[in-house]
């Protein structure tokens, strides 16, 4: 005769066993009545907008989610259409996504992956949000890209500038609008020599991160093809906070150029640190010592105060701009909110439109269809001239400009002045670009 | 050799920062016996009474200018400050420029007030509690005053500039013979050390030789016998919580101008500046103030290319590695007293 061991304790661990394995395979999964993961039923679609809403990039995050209101007002028909009305794609009529009344729900990313990741998760799972979108920086967009992709829905990247977020780490369901390290390298590389020469000793001091190590090599590249030579390349925490202990062998160590791979908090201490101890005052081999930060934003800007004037950088776009666009979008934006737009709210918006319209075009929510709509896609009339979302890889060629710290500014916005346009065939490169290479775009998800 | 100076002078700079934020961690904890995790919170509402006094003075009267634009091609608004107005556009630009100066005179009494109230508001009502609960509420408290900052000024750094006269650097080389550009320091660095020194030397004076100090002394060496003297103890130890905040924020007004403050920079210090107190040795105020400046010079000499390129990440790790290294050795601190936090 059989007897049974079967016990109490035995029995609640079997059941939690199954339990987890019945559920684990509805995680990321559609629902059995979905032909896709989150797809939308009723007479509306939910957008997830992940932006950091606290830590140090809060008034960022803040931009951003200015610029997503006013992306969602212009898809539901109402306000004035911003740059709705120049888009070279006629495909979004006012009347939401596909006749659907565009909502939203919004995440906090705290710039930590994390907890963008966490946000993410839940806006997908409880929210049903069938695209996110949204962050400050290329950690976190990585991390959240790599979601998406498992989750079966289309992320359409916000500011994040480092190569790998299209390079090694890019996923079919991934797009990204903002330029990149590359590109910066290769827009600011004609106008460094121009207004520098060609024979100059660089320093460079790098944020110890993705973002920080990818810019850092673009631009060694980019300025070592010039003929200039890099006299050393120091990483510094990300948590650094006083930069005198970096900037002080500088001083001494032959360099006529500091290059700050720096953004936000980081950028805004090291440039005032570098500036007090007199560098910009100083004269080495014969030519005035110069400073250039890669990726400038306003509110770096803003933050860095008398410190930026005369400092060269690169920008992804410039609410000064006079194309059709950037008007369009300056004047909506600045009459909702009583001030210009910033770069990361342009993007944001833009990324907001391009999903819009790739939908209209595909006529579905399905990601497989975003994404066959987006690839090869060439647009115009969103502030950086004609532009091509590339297939190979999901990145955005277009136009970049050079920017430099004004003297004079007129207004509290007015800190950065427009040197050059660096037309987008300037900073193209090819997919299987060494800086990019190592990743795979794999097959798109729509998570069924 | 040019080098090594640069960076003690860093280290020096630095290890004012430290010192002066654990001095005040020393002093309260030594008085109240209180682990005050809401000071470096302190450090940061000092600076942005710097903003505060800076915002106040640029006040502005606004005025339509017909002749040029906004971003949104309406009239231009210009912005004249009322100082301006009042006292003349030379003598208004004056007061603007040396508001970081004005707002020292400020912050004393702002400080004061804060720590007051902190102390009667809350932190009595944890003197009897595990030094657990002190962490935990003082810590909240760090940063409900954190967000608190960041409602009303944002996440952004806010530029906070010093005096113009005093923007520029020295080249201390050329005065001790040195090639010229050979050590270019900070002007503004310079006056945070002396600034740093004279706070410190002040505090130690009021504790050394008035009556006061004297009382306070002998309550932090045995509260209750001075008690069952008639002196009210903890009257004066209120006083030297205020105190503690006051130095806490003099040196954030005074650091304003070296980095734009933000409202997370009190959490950058804290840590490192309860490192810099247990590694003087806790309730220790000598020893708190060497540490500070040891732990500064030592950090900046990390940062050098030479210590990262021969050991890689040290800089991030050299003060957690020297407070390993002197506990092992000396388990009570650089300067710590027998019986402060064994029982």
């Amino acid at each position: 005769m059989s007897k049974s061991n079967l016990t109490r304790r035995g029995l609640l661990k079997s059941s939690a066993v199954a339990g987890a394995g019945l559920a684990l395979p509805t995680i990321f999964t559609a629902s059995s009545a979905s032909a896709y993961m989150n797809e939308p039923t009723g007479g509306s679609v939910t957008l997830g907008f992940n932006v950091p809403q606290t830590g140090p990039y809060a008034d960022e995050g803040a931009d951003e989610l200015r610029a997503y209101k006013l992306a969602v007002k212009h898809l539901n028909g109402e306000g004035d259409g911003g740059m709705m009305t120049t888009f070279s794609s006629k495909a979004l009529q006012g009347n939401g996504i596909l006749g659907k009344k565009v909502e939203f729900v919004t995440g906090d990313t705290q710039t930590k992956s994390d907890a963008a990741r966490a946000s993410a998760k839940s806006m997908i799972e409880k929210d049903g949000a069938v695209m996110i979108t949204g962050g400050s920086s290329s950690g976190v967009a990585i991390a959240v890209q790599g979601l998406c992709q498992e989750a079966g829905i289309i992320f359409m990247a916000g500011l994040t500038h480092s190569n790998d977020t299209t390079g090694k780490d890019k996923k079919a369901n991934g797009f990204r609008h903002f330029f990149n390290a590359y590109m910066s390298g290769a827009a600011l590389a004609p106008v460094l020599e121009s207004q520098y020469g060609a024979d100059r000793k660089a320093y460079h001091l790098t944020a110890d991160y993705t973002w920080g190590w990818t810019q850092e090599e673009s631009i060694v590249a980019a300025t070592e093809a010039l003929g200039w030579e890099t006299i050393e390349t120091v990483k510094t925490p990300l948590a650094a906070t006083d930069f005198s202990s970096y900037i002080a062998p500088v001083l001494n160590s032959g360099a006529d150029v500091l290059v700050l791979n720096h953004y936000g908090g980081n950028m805004i201490n090291s440039i005032n640190n570098a500036v007090q101890f007199g560098l910009l005052d100083k004269q080495v081999n014969g030519k005035k010592f110069e400073i250039v930060v890669p990726l400038y934003s306003r509110l770096m800007a803003q933050g860095a105060g008398e410190a930026v004037k005369g400092v060269l950088g690169s920008t992804n776009w410039h609410w000064s701009l006079q194309d059709e666009g950037s008007k369009a979008f300056v004047k909506s934006f600045g009459t909702e909110y009583g001030r210009p737009p910033s770069q990361a709210a342009h993007t944001t918006y833009c990324q907001t439109l391009l999903y819009a319209d790739a939908c209209e075009r595909a006529g579905t929510f399905n990601p497989c269809g975003v994404v066959e709509a987006l690839e090869g896609f060439e647009f115009d009339g969103l502030g950086n001239g004609p532009t091509l979302y590339r297939a190979e890889d999901h990145q955005c060629f277009k136009d970049v400009l050079v920017v430099r710290g004004k003297e004079n500014p007129e207004s509290e916005f007015d800190l950065l002045e427009v040197v050059e346009v660096t037309p987008r065939a300037q900073v193209e490169y090819a997919p299987d670009h060494p800086m990019f290479a190592g990743g795979n775009l794999g097959e798109c998800n729509d998570g069924a | 050799m040019d080098a090594i100076i640069l960076q003690i002078l860093n280290g020096l700079d630095k290890g004012s920062a430290y010192a002066l934020i654990a001095l005040g961690l020393t002093l309260i904890f030594g008085t109240l016996g209180v682990v005050n995790f809401a000071h470096g919170a302190l450090f940061m509402i000092g600076a942005f009474c710097a903003v505060t006094v800076q915002r106040i003075l640029t006040l502005s009267v606004e005025t339509i200018d017909e002749t040029r634009t906004d971003f949104l091609g309406n009239p231009l608004k210009v912005k004249t400050p009322y100082v301006e107005n009042w006292f003349g556009p030379e003598v208004g630009a004056a007061i603007i420029d040396w508001s970081v100066p004005i707002a020292i005179l400020f912050s004393i009494p702002i400080m004061l007030l804060i720590g007051f109230v902190m102390e009667r508001g809350l932190i009595k009502h944890f003197y009897k509690r595990p030094h657990a609960d002190q962490i935990l509420v003082t810590f909240g408290l760090a940063i409900v005053l954190q967000e608190v900052i960041k409602y009303f000024y944002g996440a952004n750094p806010i530029p906070t500039p010093a005096p113009d006269m005093f923007s520029g650097s020295i080249d201390l080389g050329v005065l001790v013979g040195f090639d010229v550009n050979a050590i270019i320091y900070p002007y503004w660095r310079l006056i945070y050390f002396a600034f740093a020194a004279l706070i410190i030397g002040g505090v130690f004076a009021f504790l050394q030789f008035t009556t006061f100090g004297m009382v306070v002394r002998a309550g932090m060496a045995d509260r209750e016998t001075v008690g069952l003297l008639g002196i009210n103890i903890d009257r004066r130890f209120t006083i030297m919580f205020g105190i503690a905040a006051a130095v806490a924020g003099l040196a954030g007004v005074m650091y304003t101008p070296i980095n734009p403050p933000n409202y997370h920079m009190g959490m950058d210090f804290l840590v490192l500046s309860f490192v810099v107190v247990v590694v003087g040795g806790m309730g220790s105020l000598p020893g708190a103030v060497l540490a500070g400046f040891l732990l500064g010079i030592l950090e900046s000499f990390a940062s050098t290319t030479w210590a990262t390129t021969t050991i890689p990440g040290i800089n991030q790790i050299i003060i957690y590695l020297v407070a390993i290294i002197v506990l092992l050795t000396r388990p009570r601190g650089l300067m710590g007293r027998k019986g402060v936090m064994e029982d």
